[in-house]
Parts: C-alpha cells; structure tokens; sequence
C-alpha cells in the first residue's frame, strides 16, 4: 500500500464572482521515504493540493471531491478528530513565509513543545529537550540559549530552520514542504534544501515539495507533477521528465531557466499570462499560450497517458510523439527558437 | 524600559501644561463675567469691581495661570526652604468651595459609571464579536451587526431616556435617578446592593455605544488573525480549535482591543456627561457642565486636570500591558 495515494482530487471554492475549481482531477501516490515534486506558475493549484490533502482549506466556502488515502485511511472524509491526531504528527507542512508562519507572541520554544504535547503524552521538560534536539539538528546555534527566544529575533532563514524543527518533532512520515526557500536569498535556499535532504535521510521522511524552480526539483525529488490551471500536464519520474520532456509547459518551464552547459541567446518565455480558473479555456488549458497549438487543442481536453516507452511517465498533450521528442531535444541542445 | 518610562511622563508633561493652558485661553475668550455673576443680579458696579479682586480676575491671565500652576504644585519654598505641600486646585468662584473636595466627591461616581460600563460592554462585546468573526454572514453576525449600526447611531441620551421610560418607569425594574455610595452608607441609601441598583440603567446606557464599537473593533481584529499564516501553523501541527483560538488568535486579536479600551476608559473618566445628566448622577460631567454654565473656572479647570491625569495614567497602563504581552515591543 502506497503511503499517500491521491485519487481524482477536486476542490473549488466558492467566490463572489462564482466557482473557482483550483484543483481539478489530481492524482498521484508516493511511497515512504520517497520525494515528490509538483511544480507549476503560482496560482496553478500546487498549495491547494497539499492543503486539501491536510484538510486545511477554509470549511466555508471550499469544497473537494475525490480521495486522498493515507495509509488507505481518505484523509478527506475523515472525522476532524482523526485528522487532528494525523496533522502534526504523521504529515507536517512547512510553509512558504517563514517571517509570518510563527506566532509572534509566542517564544520559539513554546511553539515547538505545543507541537510535541499535542501528539505526545509527554512533561513539558521531556517536550522541552526534544524541542532542543531538534532546534539543534536544524543547525540553529547555541540552542540552549535561542530557546526561549521570539520569532522576530530570528532571521528569515534561521525561522524556517525553526518551522522545519517543528515539522519534524513528532518524527512525521510524511513531509509537506509548500514553496520553503521561496521566500529566502539563494545561499539560504541552498541551505534549506540541503538541511531538508540530511534530515529525509536521517528520519526516512517522505518529501511532497511544492515549487516553482524546476532546479530545486532536479536536485531533491523522485517523481515530479507538472501543474497547469488546476491540472496535470505532466507526471513522471525526474529522470525521465529531465531527459525527454513531452509537455510543452514543462518545456516553457525548462527553457525558462538559465543554463551554464549550452550557450543560450535568450531564455524561452511563456507568452501571456496564466488562464482565469473561474472560466478556463476549453480543450487543452494551455492552447492560448502554446507555440504548437492545433486546431483540435481548441475543442478536445488531452488525457493525461501513459508515453510508448514509459507507462510511468504520463503527459497531457496532443502532438505526435516524434514532434515531441524533436522539440525536446532541440531544447535541451539549446536551440528551440524563442517563442 | 526606564529610559521609554522617562520619556513618556515627560511627555506627559508638556500634554498637561497644554491641555490647562487651552482651557484658560478659552475661558478667557469667552465673553462672560464670571464676578458679575458672584456678585449678583443687583450688584453696583463697584461691588463686581470688588469680587473681581476677590477673585484675583483682575490680574492678566498669564499671572492667574501661574498662581494657578504654583498652587497645584507639591512643592513651595517657606523660610527659603523648600517644603512639600498638597496640591491644591484652588477655590471656587461661585460656592467657595475647595476644588479638590469636588472633585474627589464627584470622581467616584464617574469612576462607577465607566469601570462598572466598561465590565458590561466588555461582557457583552467579546462573546458577540468573536462569535460573529468565527461564523461570518451567520444569523449572529447579521443580528450582531444590526445592533452595531442601532448603537453607533442612536444617541446615548436617547437610550438613557428610553431605558429609564421604558425599564424604570413602565415596568419599574430599576431606579431611574440617584446615586448610592458603593461603600459607605451615608444617608438614605449605600453599600454595594444599593449601589448596583441605582447603576444598572446608567451603566447600559453608558455600554450601548462602546458594546456596539467594541463589537465591530473585535469582530474585525478577530477575523483578520484567524487568517494570519500563523493561524494555519497551529492548525497544521494538529491543535484543536478550542486551542487556536485562544492561544494563538486571541492573544493577538486582543493586543489593538486593551490598547483602545485603556484609551477609552482614560477618555471617559473626564466625564460621561450624557449618561450622568440624563440619570442625576452627580459625577464629573455632570459637576463640570453645571460649572460651565455658572463661569467656575476653577472647577472646570480641576476636572480638566483631573481628566487630562486619567488619560495619561491609562495610556501608561496601556504601554506597559502592551509590552507586558507583546514581546516584540518588550525586548526592543
């Protein structure tokens, strides 16, 4: 049984405007100790997915449909009690702003032993020294000292180290990290991402990570989610999307970054903004923004299918494989034309 | 700390000798003889000459304000050495009375009204407003929000008049007029019963404006924390709402809600003149709109100064609370 098996995942909410569906037929599973990446513009329903997975969305004006089976148990029907015992304790979240994600009232320490008396029957002094433990295996310096310490005496980087400690008190087999290093300076990013492998290898945490830096991806993750409005237009294992690409978002996403190996004019641009989730476009999501757009990506949705060669490699488009393949390479070569 | 404690009563300062030097501008730009007034309706032109004197209203205003500010020192020089004395705020023009007993008479009964109103407003505010931000466009919050907009608009007199017709007179469940002393019972009626009874209709009168102010201020500080990122950390880690709620969004909620109920209570003690004039209470509004009409500039000027010490002093509650539960402003 796969530890988390995310079936058909629908969730919309309700605006003033009308119904936004922001997650539309996700699926995906992940077994223990494994990374998963989902990638995908902001807006397109990565954080959604994850807070519908742990049950967090506003219960006013949101709901889901589909499943989300945590050890075959579905999160999403689940009585609030269970959840409870599950959040926090079996899957933890780490979130995006580290500088807003902590109470500031709160000292540092306090936070992170409510985190451990919630789930644990513990004394305070028992949940104090785990809180300690872990305050120092995230790499904050003089830990005994830094404690009793308040949110806004930490750095950005120092705080997220702290919400990584207190995701990972209770051990977690499951790890939701949403966006972690969005907010901080590059070298702090590196630091985060590393901190976050060292500890996956040393606690056997499976890894969701959401983002919007495919570099971060190829670096941490198994199996990646490619995300576009609200769906999937691609999913598969990261080498195989890094080798042959066959979605031409993903290839937009991948010509977007900058290269070291080839020697590139100008870094591809996605034309055009992502499409409005309240009234998205008919057929293939993407066609108003693809360079390779058919007649027949105006009316008919692409399935997402398995390629020939690969049945865990799926994707989301209507071309030919061999175009596909072509274009894949001539971009991986450095020379897709600029769209 | 000591350092910002310093700063804030010397700013304190300045704030007291600006408000009392207003007052004195004012009273002397209005066109008013306050010795003809003592000297009486046949007084000879000479006779008001002499209440002037008597009253030192002879002298320029800039002498008057100084032997003002010297008598309301605690400090005088006699045989060239300094010595302490009690602050005095003079004698009243028109009774002679000592201002300082006046005032000490009447702030008790102000002091009933608004820390007796305040317990009510905040009993009736807290539930309504936190209810209604945890379940907005529910029948609560719909119901909560037209008693908001009745209460900011209709006028506390108004209410006082109709509470006291309708509770006081038509169904006689309360006393609509008096007041009893809380601890000493003096003449026909005191002690805590007593003083209760005769407070119930002004302390609702007085709460029905600030309970519906509180009930917006509350509602909104509430909602706005309960989608702080913070929020959504507590709920991740598994707490229960009973939880989020009060440990994680009240305490923060609250932080702007003490910060305006210290404000308003300060504010208020100078005088809720509406509520005491519609029920008879005999405290300082009621004593300085009474001494306005008679020219009694030192004892309006007493309950200025008495008025512009409770602000300050509960503003200074209000920073020291503050940084008592706010650690961001405690350890900077």
């Amino acid at each position: 049984m796969a530890l988390l098996e995310v079936k058909d995942l629908r969730t919309s909410f309700r605006t003033d405007d009308g119904v936004v569906t922001a997650v539309d037929g996700v699926s995906f599973s992940l077994e223990k100790g494994e990374t998963l990446g989902i990638v995908g513009e902001s807006g397109c329903g990565k954080s959604v997915t994850c807070l519908t997975i742990m049950g967090l969305n506003s219960k006013r004006n949101a709901t889901s449909t589909g499943e989300a089976l945590w050890k075959g148990e579905d999160l999403l029907t689940m009585k609030p009690g269970r959840l409870r015992d599950i959040r926090g304790n079996e899957i933890a979240m780490v979130f995006q702003d580290p500088m807003t994600s902590l109470n500031p009232v709160h000292s540092i320490g306090k936070q992170l032993i409510e985190a451990v008396m919630l789930h644990r029957d513990v004394s305070k002094k028992q949940a104090r020294l785990r809180a300690l433990e872990l305050l120092k295996a995230v790499g904050i310096p003089r830990a005994e000292r830094r404690i009793d310490d308040y949110p806004h005496q930490f750095s950005g980087g120092m705080r997220q180290r702290v919400m990584i400690a207190m995701s990972l008190i209770n051990e977690p087999d499951l790890l939701i990290a949403d966006e972690p290093t969005t907010a901080l300076d590059v070298t702090t990013q590196a630091q985060i991402l590393n901190l976050m492998n060292k500890l996956q290898e040393e606690f056997h945490t499976a890894i969701i990570i959401i983002t919007h830096d495919l570099g971060v991806v190829a670096e941490t993750a198994d199996d990646v989610v490619v995300m576009y409005a609200a769906k999937v237009v691609e999913h598969g294992p990261v080498d195989s999307i890094f080798a042959v690409p066959r979605h031409p978002y993903t290839w937009g996403l991948l010509g977007s970054l900058p290269r070291l190996d080839a020697d590139v004019e100008r870094l591809v641009q996605i034309p055009g903004q992502p499409p409005s989730l309240l009234n998205p476009p008919r057929g293939c999501r993407f066609h108003p923004r693809c360079p390779y757009v058919m007649e027949a990506c105006k009316s008919k949705e692409p399935p997402l299918d398995a390629i020939p060669s690969d049945p865990t490699h799926l994707q989301a488009c209507l071309l030919d494989e061999d175009v596909k393949q072509r274009e894949a390479q001539k971009l991986l070569s450095g020379t897709m034309v600029v769209s | 700390m000591w350092r910002y404690l310093i700063r804030r009563l010397l700013w304190a300062l300045v704030l007291f000798f600006a408000v009392t030097v207003v007052t004195y501008v004012i009273f002397f730009i209005i066109p008013a003889n306050p010795a003809a007034l003592v000297a009486g309706k046949s007084a000879t032109q000479e006779d008001i000459q002499r209440a002037e004197k008597w009253l030192g209203l002879d002298q320029p205003v800039y002498v008057q304000y100084a032997k003002f500010v010297h008598r309301l020192l605690p400090v005088t020089v006699a045989d060239n050495k300094p010595a302490f004395k009690t602050p005095s705020l003079g004698t009243s023009f028109a009774t002679r009375q000592n201002v300082n007993t006046v005032v000490m008479r009447a702030a008790p009964v102000t002091a009933s009204l608004v820390f007796g109103g305040a317990v009510l407003w905040m009993l009736v505010a807290l539930p309504i407003g936190i209810l209604s931000a945890l379940r907005p466009r529910s029948l609560l919050d719909r119901a909560g929000m037209v008693f908001v907009l009745v209460g900011i608009s209709a006028h506390p007199v108004w209410i006082g008049l109709i509470l006291a017709y309708v509770v006081g007179y038509k169904l006689g469940l309360a006393p609509i007029s008096g007041y009893c002393d809380l601890i000493n019972p003096s003449t026909s009626c005191g002690g805590p019963i007593d003083w209760a009874w005769h407070m119930m209709l002004p302390w609702m009168t007085f709460a029905f404006l600030f309970s519906a102010q509180y009930v917006r201020m509350i509602r909104a500080q509430v909602m706005e924390t309960l989608s702080e990122d913070y929020v959504r950390t507590a709920r991740a880690k598994g707490a229960p709402e009973s939880r989020v709620l009060f440990s994680h969004v009240l305490r923060n909620a609250l932080l702007i809600v003490v910060t305006m109920l210290g404000m308003d209570i300060g504010l208020a003690l100078g005088g809720a003149i509406f509520t005491e004039t519609v029920y008879g209470l005999p405290g300082l509004g009621k004593v300085a709109l009474e001494s306005i009409y008679a020219f009694d500039l030192p004892i309006v000027q007493g309950i200025v100064v008495f008025g512009t010490l409770a602000i300050i002093t509960f503003n200074l509650f209000v920073d020291l609370f503050y940084a008592m539960i706010d650690p961001r402003i405690r350890l900077n």
